[in-house]
């Protein structure tokens, strides 16, 4: 495979988006990458639109909250709270349908992608719609702005209060839990502070809270006001001083850059290139879009070590599958339960640390899962598996899988057969002026980023030659299919 | 014998041992190709948190009653076990279990720091990690590392699902997920995939796509496997026809066959009883009931039982109190069942939960069930429980 634009832009696309569009293959060998990353940067410089997905139920519970101003004192029946928490799930699951379609269909894409690498790092999960569209919009926000403000917003969102126990944190009765991870996960890294460094740094957060709106709450009266010692700094610290430490260590800029490079570039670190990275990071303040640009328009980002070396998560599997062939689901329920099914679902990351990604994604079953993925949309499979339970997703409720697919036999072998429609006429027309006997080879270029192992011929066994359309389109869904279509 | 001597000699060193007896082998022949001492682990995982306290029920605990005025369980209606506590009703098999001498309980296992969100606390008992440690991988899976570095098929440890659960993923292999042995068979023999899996280069290299295709060809092989071994001596016994059911029928099937799988996996759930707890926490545990007390039934017909361990365990047992919807809600320590014809230690094993030293409403653990996973690995399994855990835990007398 000869490194031409075309395979520089699908991996610029790839890495710095959720894969090429069917618009733009055109485009894909016309530009140089960094003409493709420019108009990419100029895409996402607008401010991101809000993501509302709360219900109006809760809207108008909500509202009362404000007006009476004693939410605290609003105490809810059984029938009442059960409600609440089925709509709260029901918006959440919602807000990943809309943040789903951005992926696919925005021109933004190096923000969303971007976002969805800030989801991973600040990895929440929280069973309020408010409190996850609020961290989700700084997130979006600061995707490409300073990671500094972005670690500070953060910090005061009431998703993380309240997912790193924060409201428990109240003078003379510390909560670490918000300190460390701060420190371990979103800062310095395991191994670069101390334990005391934490006990002094949660004291410094106490009295940070929220309230049942979502804003941030400084409680004055559960704030420890006495002197601590941080990292070697001395003083009356507030968590903002903290913070403020914390982005001082130049391991912060490492952690970090180390973190994107691994995520956009390779798993496997150059430590001379990540460190000339973090200077520059540190020294331009924490500028993410000035690291970014430094990756993505570097000539090594194109190295063919780099290119097809990341094995796709099971969102970029499925956005990219989506970007390239426009279609549509006749279930709400077949994203989430795909999602649920390949073991990344938006919102319900594992646990604080996020996805760990890599090769932990790929066991026998998400494999031969992501293998049949292109036959279900294209009708030929159908989708006969049960994806686990989470609890915390389902508060007990029992899953209710079928909602939109037909009634299968049983309960252990439900057979739903997955409706979609794909506008193929869209994908083939980028086609219509390569000649038949190039149309494989030309067909795998444009989805796959490695050489196939798979010969055009095996492939050939399996496509329907009955003319030009069914031709590429059958071996589009077979190529996908095929461990290399894994890998970006 | 009849046994393949590459897969026999897998099975571990106990069956090495006994392969120099045969006559002492050819006493348990019958339907049974597999001889005594090849010890097999069934893990059962009660999904949800269940509620230990309505399991075993502490029956002369007034402070039990009055926490739960609704949902306490009537001593007269608890299956008793002495004079100190009782099953829950629908759990007539585990009694016979118990009266037979073929059942245990741990009370109190837990962990230190205990963290009450489902998911992060079940992350904890499937890797084996402290609270406050992050690990990528599960302990059943890091003992298919240990047992099966170089073997093309990872067929050591089964999940009977369709999606593998984290303590089945271990560093270097992944236990494989299979619902249906039959149909893992027809999927995996589908002729693309079969074509596709002859293309890899094996040249050697290690790049992702390896790794893929390295996956691939141990999925098919294991399925091809597993199909084959489910057909060898299929379970003639019956079985409820529940989820469950059909899960300790297959588990039975393969463990009368020639299989080299050490550890099965499977789920019940969801035990997260909020609200209206009582119906919910006795149909399941009827499923559960019905479903082992086949199994063991079967295990005993094919003299299987003295080689089978099960065991129970949840991500957290549930508040002591009640509240106010007829449920309960998340809590911390919970009991675990331990059943097998092979027991050392039977009945309660340890003393049941003090429920007048409490955790702001929530049991304080004596065990760390973590030693009980070190128990199983060094004592069960014959495994080196320190490298598959990371640390040196305690050793428990159960075995």
């Amino acid at each position: 495979m000869s490194l031409n634009n075309q395979l520089k832009n699908q991996h610029l696309m790839w890495r710095a988006g959720f894969g090429p569009a069917v618009e733009q293959l055109g485009d894909l060998s016309k530009y140089t990458p960094r003409q493709f990353y420019k108009a990419l940067v100029k895409a996402s410089e607008k401010k991101p639109e809000y993501i509302n997905a709360a219900s109006n139920y809760l809207d108008g519970l909500y509202k009362g909250i404000e007006d009476a101003g004693r939410m605290q004192k609003k105490e809810m029946n059984a029938t009442d709270r059960k409600r609440f928490q089925q709509e709260n799930r029901e918006s959440i699951r919602n807000l990943n349908m809309l943040w789903s379609y951005e992926m696919v269909n925005s021109a933004a894409q190096l923000r969303e992608k971007m976002a969805f690498f800030w989801h991973g790092h600040f990895a929440c999960r929280n069973l309020n719609i408010y409190y996850q569209q609020g961290l989700l919009d700084v997130l979006r926000r600061n995707a490409l702005g300073n990671f500094g403000t972005m670690l500070k917003e953060v910090s005061k969102t009431a998703a993380m209060l309240n997912f790193l126990n924060n409201q428990q944190n109240k003078k003379d009765h510390p909560n670490e839990n918000f300190a460390r991870e701060v420190m371990e996960l979103f800062t310095l890294g395991r191994g670069n502070y101390t334990e005391d460094d934490i006990k002094e740094a949660a004291r410094a957060f106490t009295g940070w809270s929220s309230n049942l709106k979502g804003e941030f709450v400084f409680r004055r009266f559960q704030h420890d006001a006495g002197s601590k010692t941080v990292l070697g700094k001395t003083g009356n610290l507030g968590g903002e001083d903290v913070l403020d430490i914390l982005l001082q260590q130049k391991q912060t800029a490492r952690f970090i850059t180390q973190k994107i490079y691994k995520y956009f570039v390779n798993e496997n670190i150059d430590k001379e290139r990540v460190e000339k990275l973090a200077d520059k990071f540190y020294n331009d303040g924490y500028d993410i879009g000035k690291l970014m640009e430094e990756i993505f328009t570097s000539e090594w980002f194109y190295d063919s070590k780099n290119i097809g070396a990341k094995i796709k998560s099971p969102i970029e599997l499925m956005t990219g599958i989506q970007r390239m062939l426009p279609m549509k689901f006749q279930q709400d329920e077949a994203l989430m339960l795909m999602q649920r099914a390949l073991g990344q679902i938006l919102f319900y990351p594992p646990n604080v640390a996020g996805w760990p990604g890599g090769r932990t994604w790929i066991d026998s079953s998400t494999l031969m899962l992501r293998m049949r993925l292109p036959q279900m949309f294209d009708d030929k499979d159908e989708f006969n598996v049960n994806p686990k339970m989470d609890d915390d997703q389902m508060m007990g409720q029992n899953m209710k899988l079928n909602k939109g697919f037909e009634k299968g036999k049983g309960n252990a072998n439900v057979n739903r057969p997955l409706i979609v429609d794909i506008d193929w006429k869209l994908y083939n027309r980028n086609f219509e002026s390569v000649p038949r006997e190039s149309l494989m080879s030309s067909i795998n270029n444009t989805l796959l980023q490695v050489k196939s192992q798979v010969k055009p011929e095996t492939i050939k066994q399996f496509t329907d030659n009955s003319g030009r359309d069914n031709f590429i389109k059958t071996a589009t869904i077979q190529i996908m299919s095929t461990p290399e279509y894994q890998l970006c | 014998m009849f046994i393949k001597r590459k897969e026999f000699i897998q099975i571990g060193s106990l069956a090495t041992a006994s392969m120099m007896l045969p006559k002492f082998l050819r006493a348990f022949e019958g339907r049974t190709m597999v001889p005594p001492g090849n010890k097999v682990m069934v893990i059962l995982q009660l999904s949800g948190g269940n509620d230990g306290l309505n399991t075993v029920i502490p029956v002369r605990n007034d402070l039990y009653y009055k926490a739960r005025p609704k949902l306490g369980i009537d001593k007269s209606k608890a299956l008793l076990l002495g004079d100190e506590a009782g099953l829950h009703p629908a759990l007539s098999g585990f009694k016979e279990l118990y009266d037979d001498g073929s059942l245990g309980i741990l009370s109190n296992v837990g962990y230190p720091n205990p963290d009450r969100s489902h998911f992060r606390s079940m992350d904890i008992w499937h890797t084996a990690s402290n609270s406050n440690e992050y690990w990528n991988n599960g302990w059943v899976g890091r003992y298919l590392d240990a047992q099966c570095s170089g073997c093309d098929k990872p067929t050591q440890a089964i999940e009977i699902d369709d999606v593998l659960s984290l303590s089945m993923k271990g560093n270097n292999l992944n236990g494989i997920a299979v619902r249906d042995p039959k149909r893992l068979y027809g999927t995996a023999n589908e002729k693309f995939f079969k074509e596709v899996n002859s293309s890899h280069l094996k040249d050697g290299s290690e790049e992702p796509v390896d790794y893929l295709y390295k996956t691939l060809a141990e999925t098919m092989s294991s399925a091809d496997y597993i199909f084959k071994q489910s057909k060898l001596h299929p379970t003639g016994a019956e079985y409820p026809k529940t989820g469950l059911g059909n899960s300790m029928k297959t588990i039975a099937s393969l463990i009368f066959s020639e299989i080299n799988t050490k550890v099965y996996y499977v789920s019940l759930g969801s035990f997260d009883t909020h609200v209206g707890q009582e119906g919910r926490q006795e149909n399941l545990f009827k499923e559960m009931n019905d479903a082992v007390k086949a199994f063991v039934k079967d295990l005993k017909a094919n003299g299987r039982f003295e080689d089978v361990m099960l065991f129970t365990f949840s991500e957290f047992g549930r508040r002591v109190a009640q509240n106010a919807s007829g449920g309960t809600d998340h809590g911390t320590a919970n009991n675990m069942f331990l059943i097998s014809g092979g027991l050392k230690q039977k009945g309660l094993i340890n003393e049941m939960p003090n429920l007048s030293d409490l955790d702001e409403g929530d049991l304080k653990f004596k065990v760390d069930f973590k030693d009980v996973y070190a128990t199983m690995l060094k004592k069960w399994l014959n495994a080196d429980d320190k490298s598959i855990l990371g640390r040196q835990h305690q050793y428990l007398n159960f075995i």
